[in-house]
């Protein structure tokens, strides 16, 4: 018996959502009675997963330079089943999310993706995570020899827990893909919605794409990811990749401040994850304020660039 | 061209979600249900893709015959025969199961699911089912173009997007961006009415083994009231979040 971690990597060094996967792992290994080690690939730094309980760290080394889900699956089920691995834990990435399913049918194992915290209980192995969009929590039990958890962003957040680590690294060349990269279109020096700690998001409220800088200009001053509404899709005012929502992006993020949106349901159930919401918007009405933590009635026109200039001041006195 | 659209069953995206028998199952009691939305964007591609270069459509379920309205709205959209695999839908890999046993009996060269379904969030049944049929896997695909036996897919990433090439057949994991919410089609009287005529079968289950199973459900922890800040005292707010929320 023993738990594996799957850390991620991004340009051959670790991904931020690595340490809070990583620590995820060493809980339940303490839980178990086992221990955890962690697999990456093609990676040069490791060794730094020691910070967070890891003790061993299978590097392997894979022909794709970059994520290949097919190559990843078949190189993790090689060494899951090599050393007796029971409890697979990953994150929730895009490529997380990709692989862990692929994973699951390879191994036959069971699968609980977004989990919201260690397991409840250990015999059988018993899960909270998500469903229904963020309305509601569901407690699954897997009774797999092999179980696979997928963490949610900034559920179970990272331990710090400094062990050595050794890092081995391992020649898989074998595992290949069942798909060729043509391109990839990443905005780089950019937070994104998916690992940014916050979100600053706009709705129809903000009258036309022209008023964007208010979000942006905000955004920029927290070091934060921009995102928008269904209606602003929609209407074209911004690319459907900053969607999010129900049948957009979710959002799990530690601050979610929305501007100019009213609140719907589906925008709800997409965002309610994240941990501090606040709102601003000039209609007290808006069903939003229900389900916000903090909110400002008022005019965003005004609100917004003055709590820029008084954010940036805060900022500048650390 | 042969197509196979896999097809949630899911409450309407507006729905009240309760719980029922000591929170152990969903009240379904008033609930709409549709099309999944992730899916309907894939039912949808396949249709385009029927009209430009012709292709047969089959839809599928896995579940109970509650969903059988929901099979017959995509055959009124335009897909021209639907399957529904009779049996209890337990977990993904039981669903997944069940869908490569149907594939491997039957010749597709496309199957389309969803990115995941908005009840239960797993997404994972597309990439089981790419893996136990052994096929190229592309999941929150936004874009797809199919030339001959090669697919050219794009999925979303974090922050951005990434263009995969693959040979079919192959899974895709569909969501808005493949087409637009504004391209769905609305089931007209003929497309309703043609649906009636249109092929369904109820194919037996093959059992396969379920490894998950959803115990009880709980609703979040009601919310405690929003605490409102003065737009004329944003101060406070900023006091707020870095003291009381710790978030700056």
């Amino acid at each position: 018996m023993s738990v594996l971690v799957f850390a991620e990597s991004e340009n051959n060094t670790l991904k931020r959502n690595a340490a809070e996967v990583a620590s995820y792992g060493v809980a339940l290994a303490e839980k178990l009675g086992t221990k955890c080690t962690a697999i990456s690939f093609n990676t040069n730094n490791a060794k730094e997963l020691g910070a967070f309980g890891i003790a061993h760290v299978a590097n392997i080394n894979i022909a794709s330079n970059h994520f290949d889900a097919n190559a990843y699956a078949g190189a993790i089920e090689d060494h899951a089943k090599n050393t007796n691995v029971t409890h697979i834990v990953l994150g929730s990435s895009a490529d997380a999310k990709f692989l862990a399913p692929i994973l699951s049918g390879k191994l036959g194992a069971a699968y609980a993706p977004n989990a919201v915290a260690l397991p409840n209980e250990m015999n059988p192995l018993t899960v909270k995570r998500t469903a229904f969009t963020n309305k509601a929590f569901v407690y699954t039990q897997l009774t797999s020899d092999i179980n696979i958890i997928g963490v949610g962003n900034n559920t179970f957040g990272a331990v710090e827990n400094a062990i050595d680590c050794t890092v081995e690294d391992m020649d898989s060349k074998q595992f290949t893909s069942n798909l060729e990269q043509v391109s990839v279109d990443k905005v780089t020096g950019k937070a994104t919605i998916a690992d940014a700690d916050v979100v600053v998001s706009g709705g129809r409220g903000l009258k036309g794409p022209e008023h964007w800088h208010l979000v942006e200009d905000l955004a920029n001053v927290l070091g934060a990811a921009t995102a928008c509404s269904k209606p602003v899709s929609d209407m074209g005012w911004r690319s459907h990749d900053e969607h999010v929502g129900q049948t957009g992006k979710p959002v799990s993020t530690n601050l979610y401040i929305a501007i100019g949106i009213s609140g719907a349901i589906q925008h709800l159930a997409g965002v309610n994850a994240s941990k501090v919401k606040v709102v601003i918007n000039n209609d007290p009405e808006a069903p939003f304020f229900k389900a916000a933590d903090y909110g400002v009635v008022g005019d965003a026109f005004e609100v917004v660039p003055e709590l820029i200039e008084k954010l940036k001041v805060f900022k500048a006195q650390g | 061209m042969n197509i196979l659209v896999c097809i949630s069953h899911v409450p309407d995206t507006t729905s009240k979600i309760n719980f029922t028998e000591n929170n152990s199952l969903f009240d379904t009691n008033g609930v709409q249900y549709i099309i999944n939305p992730n899916d309907e964007f894939g039912l949808t591609r396949a249709i385009w893709l029927k009209e430009k270069q012709g292709a047969q459509i089959h839809v599928i379920h896995v579940g109970a015959a509650d969903a059988d309205p929901t099979l017959r709205k995509c055959l009124a959209i335009g897909a021209d025969k639907a399957f529904r695999i009779d049996t209890a839908a337990v977990d993904g890999n039981a669903v997944a199961h069940e869908l490569a046993a149907f594939v491997k009996n039957n010749s597709y060269d496309l199957i389309i699911a969803g990115r995941e379904s908005i009840d239960y969030n797993g997404g994972m049944v597309p990439g089981m089912l790419a893996a136990l049929l052994d096929i190229p896997f592309v999941p929150n695909c936004v874009g797809l173009e199919i030339d001959g036996s090669i697919a050219v897919a794009e999925r979303e990433i974090d922050g951005g997007r990434e263009k995969l090439k693959g040979s079919l057949p192959m899974v895709i994991g569909g969501q808005k961006g493949l087409v637009e919410e504004s391209d769905l089609r609305i089931p007209n009287m003929r497309g309703i009415m043609q649906a009636r005529q249109k092929p369904f079968e109820v194919v037996p289950a093959q059992q396969a083994s379920a490894s998950s199973q959803d115990i009880t459900f709980e609703k979040p922890a009601p919310k405690g009231d929003v605490k409102l800040v003065s737009a004329d005292d944003l101060d406070q707010l900023i006091e707020l979040l870095h003291k009381e929320a710790k978030v700056l």
